[in-house]
């Protein structure tokens, strides 16, 4: 019942209850459909170079299935809590939201760590940024990626502290919704890098 | 590379050519002039509170109009510079480092700094009034898009006094522009001046395809739209989907040149080819972005001053999107001779002629459009009708140009240089002049002096062509583009000769348009008239110029140009029966200007690899982005209802008693 009480004042789909809502959700559409086109340009660009290796250590040489898979699994449960957490804010569970949210937070780092660890791996192997073109390529579209995702954790941590300061309000649940779906779209595109990079990259 | 190695290029302050002493000169007195004006007149508060700050997408308009009529004016000094080394053979007025970086400058001011600047100032005081829109849909953003604009174009700006300039063409191709070949910092310029600026046009492009999507008054449908909204949606489409490749190019041969990567380098298996194909596909979107807007208004010119509705409107709407289309599908065409294999140069020509098509459908249309009606010879139509015959020229130029196996004698040629000239002069910058004059009293409440204004037209028009006419055939004679000096006896002196004096012409016609611009600002009449051109939409419904808040009443469209409706049926389009309402508006904000400031800092941190700099720049950025995220809840104030009653009565004092549609009679 507690909970309940809590939803008193929020309506149904907050998010969408003002104008500026409305407007602003859908530009954050239009704004991941021009992101689309960004990591679309560094797809390519990667699968133009993928095997410009110079002489270097290649895919096969670097990657190893432990580490993406762990990587993998950790950002799409990630995705999977960013969604509970918006049920919550759509229920109006403001605990429910700092929770989940939270967790996800705590993942896209626990991912990031993974991802700066590899990276600093295959720097001591001797595959720098400057070995070859695959892996100029390679570290230029996953860091867009890692980079997206540390400004997703800053963005989401700022938009906790206002939530707790503020409570779910038709602004703070729009402002959540919109980092959802910016947070969501990266995992899309880390579907694309999983397999487009690592799996093509073993087989290959 | 050392993150905390500040090295110093070999020149930070350029000194020792008398032309680049004279401009250092002339920017420090122009500096001190203007804080010497601000501060006499006590105006700092007034520029701060009025216009740093401002989101009103009138003055954000202003702003960049303003802006590009400056880049024009130094793009054009460049070219004068160029012609003037190229009148006569062998001459010396320019070495060939000099002139390398001048045509470097001129073109990329003139496309990015002139041109698009000109257009999105045009698109930002029109497109709102024509739907009916308060304001655009993200006001802070669009001030974000102006100033980051205005800092990558002082920073691009600064080069050739502080470190030098960017010396590779527009076209920034690799191998010449990677750090092999170009070290130094001039290629980083361009690099850092463009990125700034083109986060700033996605900005705009997001945001009036949310504008025009969403804030249509009530009745506008999408095919009831002004022809200049729908240029502008169809062109931030493009913006959309054009711009992040040059986010991508951009970065990609920044991370070449400053951390050794291999994306365009010969070396470690990178591929120059790959530089050309980032940069068209989007510079071929580009090409459409700055001449679609200038479609608009044409369109909107001719159909004013024809006193007809637009002929063809779902033809012209077609054959916009057609072009929108086709633009990705052409870029190959910038690069026939760089080994592309018969195939693939095929597909490309025929896709780049099939442009042509929607092309020629929009200039029948034009055409019938005037056909029977009582056309009316105002300074905007003048430019309107010349820019048909000199499109047309450029036009068949092109399709020219995109037969590929002719493209092999063409390419690189000054045939080439006038085709481009004549498409985007008497395209684009007519299309800005039309767009300037014919708005530029809904703006200020005043015309521009139509008697100076036409005898900068007709100078301006006649040096074009003596400029360009004679740039073909030296073209066709095999002169060159890009060599800063030529023989004796090749035949190509006479008509190089003529193309400087052209130009001077065309200088003499940009001194008369801005002596007629000032000429007005003194001595024209304030007449605040609501609608003179006798126009169609619904811009010119509200007061000139336009309270902050456009409309006092949202209008109800019930057709295709839906002032000249209501004035042939003798009705109103607001319904001035139902009571004001408060308005809600956007604040003032300061963020978007210091958030510019950063960024400037973190473009000129990078571009002299100073990196310590570059971050502190970022980190500005990051501070303003969280600053705004904290305090955007109470970003909005209510304009009260009796101050949109005493606009009203002002409207009604300023229209010397006439009814000023809409704003009267509140009930």
């Amino acid at each position: 019942m507690a909970e309940l009480d809590q939803k008193v004042n929020l309506p149904d789909f907050p998010e969408y209850q003002t104008e500026d809502g409305r407007l602003k959700i859908f530009g954050f559409w239009v704004f991941l459909a021009a992101e689309v086109v960004l990591f679309s340009t560094l797809f390519a660009t990667y699968l133009v170079f993928k095997d410009q290796t110079a002489g270097g250590p290649t895919a096969k040489d670097l990657f190893e299935v432990k580490e993406f898979m762990a990587e993998t699994l950790i950002l799409l449960t990630s995705s999977f809590t960013c969604g509970l957490a918006t049920l919550k804010m759509r229920l109006g569970q403001k605990k429910g939201v700092l929770m989940w949210m939270g967790l996800t937070l705590l993942l896209g780092l626990g991912f990031m760590v993974m991802e700066i660890g590899e990276f600093i791996k295959y720097v001591g192997e001797g595959a720098t940024i400057g070995t070859s073109a695959f892996l100029s390529a390679f570290y230029v579209l996953l860091s867009t990626h890692g980079v997206h995702v540390s400004l997703g954790i800053l963005w989401v941590s700022l938009l906790l502290i206002q939530v707790v300061k503020r409570g779910l309000t038709p602004i703070t649940s729009r402002k959540l919704f919109i980092a959802g779906l910016y947070w969501h779209f990266l995992d899309v595109v880390w579907i694309f890098v999983f397999t487009a990079v690592y799996l093509t990259g073993l087989v290959s | 590379m050392d993150l905390f190695d500040m090295k110093m290029p070999d020149q930070l302050i350029v000194w020792g050519n008398p032309l680049i002493n004279g401009a250092w000169i002339s920017i420090i007195l122009v500096t001190l002039g203007i804080v010497f004006v601000l501060t006499k007149y006590k105006k700092w508060r007034w520029l701060w509170d009025e216009w740093l700050t401002t989101v009103d997408h009138k003055k954000i308009g202003i702003m960049y109009i303003v802006s590009a009529l400056l880049m024009l004016f130094r793009g054009g000094v460049d070219a004068l510079l160029m012609r003037i080394q190229l009148a006569l053979p062998n001459l010396e007025f320019l070495d060939a480092q000099h002139y390398n970086e001048i045509f470097t400058t001129h073109g990329t001011v003139m496309i990015i700094f002139m041109a698009m600047p000109f257009l999105i100032g045009l698109m930002n005081v029109a497109v709102p009034l024509q739907i009916g829109a308060r304001d655009v849909a993200f006001p802070t953003l669009n001030a974000i898009s102006f100033w980051l604009f205005f800092a990558g174009a002082l920073l691009f700006n600064l080069s050739f006094v502080i470190g030098g300039s960017p010396d590779a063409g527009w076209t920034n191709y690799v191998p010449l522009a990677g750090e092999e070949l170009t070290p130094g910092i001039g290629i980083n310029y361009y690099l850092w001046g463009l990125q700034i600026s083109g986060i700033g046009t996605l900005a705009t492009g997001i945001n009036f395809l949310v504008t025009i999507l969403k804030m249509r008054a009530p009745g506008m449908t999408l095919m009831r739209m002004p022809m200049f909204t729908w240029s502008t949606l169809i062109t931030s489409v493009i913006i959309v989907f054009a711009f992040p490749v040059l986010t991508v190019a951009l970065a990609l041969l920044t991370f070449d040149r400053l951390l050794g990567a291999h994306f365009f380098t010969i070396d470690g298996g990178g591929m120059p080819m790959m530089w050309a194909n980032l940069f068209w596909i989007w510079g071929h979107p580009e090409v459409y972005i700055v001449i679609l807007p200038a479609f608009g208004i044409f369109s909107e010119v001719i159909s004013t001053f024809a006193r007809k509705r637009l002929f063809g409107y779902s033809a012209m709407v077609v054959s916009i999107v057609a072009i929108s289309a086709l633009s990705f599908l052409v870029w190959v065409h910038h690069f026939f001779t760089m080994g592309n294999g018969p195939w693939i140069n095929s597909v490309f020509s025929i896709t780049t002629m099939a442009i042509a098509i929607p092309t020629g459908v929009k200039v029948f249309n034009w055409l019938f459009t005037m056909y029977k009606g009582r056309i009316e010879f105002t300074t905007p139509m003048l430019w309107s009708l010349a820019f048909i015959p000199n499109f047309i020229i450029g036009g068949v130029t092109g399709v020219m140009l995109a037969s590929a196996p002719a493209d092999y004698q063409y390419h690189n040629s000054y045939f080439l240089i006038s085709h481009f000239h004549y498409v985007l002069i008497g395209g684009t910058v007519f299309g800005c002049l039309a767009g300037l004059y014919y708005w530029w009293p809904k703006m200020f409440g005043f015309k521009i002096n139509e008697r100076i204004s036409k005898w900068a037209f007709w100078v301006f028009v006649i040096g074009f062509n003596m400029t360009f006419i004679p740039m073909y055939l030296v073209g066709l004679k095999g002169m060159p583009r890009r060599i800063y000096t030529y023989r004796e006896g090749l035949g190509w002196t006479g008509l190089n000769f003529i193309e400087t004096v052209g130009t001077f012409v065309m200088g003499a016609g940009f001194v008369l348009l801005v002596w007629a611009i000032i000429y007005s600002i003194r001595h024209a009449k304030r007449d605040y008239e609501s609608d003179p051109w006798n126009g169609r939409t619904l811009e010119w419904a509200i007061a000139s110029p336009p309270p902050h808040y456009n409309f006092a009443r949202v209008p109800r469209i019930t057709g295709q140009d839906p002032l000249w409706r209501a004035k042939k049926k003798g009705e109103t389009i607001f319904e001035e029966k139902t009571p004001l309402k408060p308005i809600h508006m956007p604040n003032h904000t300061g963020i978007p200007a210091v958030m510019a400031g950063f960024w400037f800092v973190a473009g000129f941190g990078f571009v002299f690899e100073w990196i310590p700099v570059g971050l502190a720049g970022i980190l500005g950025v990051l501070l303003c982005m969280m600053w705004r995220s904290l305090t955007d809840y109470h970003d909005h104030h209510e304009v009260p209802v009796t101050e949109l009653r005493d606009a009203a009565a002002e409207e009604i004092k300023n229209a010397g008693g006439r009814s000023a549609r809409g704003v009267v009679n509140d009930g």
